[in-house]
């Protein structure tokens, strides 16, 4: 719901670790979306579209890794990917877990020339 | 040539919000992140709040709408400091938003700072402010299965208020089923169920108020390193990727 200023942030941030690298041109970025942050794939690579335009990341490629929302019982420890919202232990049945992965929203690289 | 960044998104945000939180903190302001969907009773919760500790605590308010100032109108009349922050367009209030907003706000008559973020139960969850608490409220007509429907807001909260529970006689509302699966998801949330029109619970949930105020203050005092409750440093389910973790700062 909110990618029109997570990718301008990433657009902000990518600008500025190729500029630190003396890049002439952005050819892609990797990033690491975690399923629970919410960010659509699609929307943010039509927003780059749009914001990367007259600048050195124009026309890069945006490749996205998705991590699956993963939590660990708390009573036997047993980390599992949580599915259909079933925040349960598929071991011992507890509800008592705990978020472990799934909220990643970063770059990972990016590749120049 | 490929250049490793593993750098988090949101930084830039990250890090206006670490500078509100800095000022904040100088001006020994404790700050209420307040989220919830539309309709649940957010401003009806800050006007209960300053109507129950307004004669013992300052209490100053930031209102973010999409539009309009009628929320801050309603707080207005209460007689505290109340900026609005429209955002036209954005479901969320952004870290720089609260640092404009905070230029007008008289920070040194100012204990306690309500953040009315925009109605909404995904993305304020990802934005951080520079709050003291995240307070997320579920109001009865709501349903109970929210909290497996948005589980990031829900795993992040410090506080979770239950409110409209005058509505429990008509709604199906498992009270009991949802604490349960609260405790599950984030044993460090306080839970509070409130009615703003009995006032039900209201008491209750003032004195947390005003003990996080007493605790926040202790700390301002005994300040010597980094802020006691950081603002969720790792945030649930980031940092377990490796790399991420042992390279990102």
């Amino acid at each position: 719901m909110h990618e029109l200023a997570v990718t301008q942030s990433m657009v902000n941030l990518v600008l500025e670790e190729a500029r630190k690298g003396n890049a002439r041109k952005v050819k892609k970025i990797n990033l690491v979306l975690g399923e629970l942050s919410g960010v659509v794939g699609d929307c943010v690579q039509f927003y780059f579209s749009l914001m990367s335009k007259d600048t050195i990341a124009e026309g890069a490629a945006v490749s996205f890794s998705t991590v699956p929302t993963q939590a660990r019982c708390r009573q036997c420890a047993k980390v599992f990917e949580v599915k259909e919202s079933d925040w349960i232990c598929p071991e011992c049945h507890s509800v008592s877990v705990e978020l472990v992965a799934g909220n990643e929203l970063f770059v990972e690289s990016i590749e120049v020339e | 040539m490929e250049i490793e960044v593993l750098k988090d998104i949101l930084s830039a945000n990250d890090q206006m919000a670490e500078r509100n939180r800095a000022l904040l903190d100088s001006k020994k302001v404790t700050v209420f992140n307040i989220m919830s969907s539309p309709g649940s009773g957010k401003t009806s919760l800050i006007l209960e709040t300053i109507r129950a500790l307004k004669k013992q605590v300052r209490i100053g308010v930031i209102e973010g709408d999409i539009a309009s100032t009628i929320d801050a109108q309603k707080v207005g009349e209460e007689k505290v400091p109340v900026v609005q922050i429209n955002t036209g367009g954005e479901c969320h209030l952004e870290a720089s938003q609260v640092g404009r907003a905070l230029e007008s706000l008289p920070l040194d008559k100012i204990d306690l700072l309500l953040v009315e973020n925009v109605g909404n139960l995904v993305c304020p969850g990802e934005f951080k402010l520079g709050e003291h608490k995240k307070v997320l409220i579920l109001s009865v007509p709501e349903g109970d299965d929210k909290i497996h429907k948005y589980p990031l807001l829900f795993s992040m909260a410090d506080a979770i208020v239950i409110s409209k529970i005058d509505l429990l006689p008509y709604a199906r509302f498992d009270i009991p089923g949802f604490l349960k699966a609260i405790k599950g998801m984030n044993r460090k949330a306080k839970i509070f169920q409130v009615s703003c029109t009995t006032h039900e619970g209201i008491e209750e949930w003032a004195k947390w108020v005003r003990s996080s105020i007493a605790r926040q203050g202790q700390r301002s005092r005994n300040r010597s390193g980094p802020s006691e409750t950081p603002d969720c440093p790792v945030r649930p389910g980031r940092g377990i990727t490796p790399r991420y973790s042992s390279r990102a700062s």
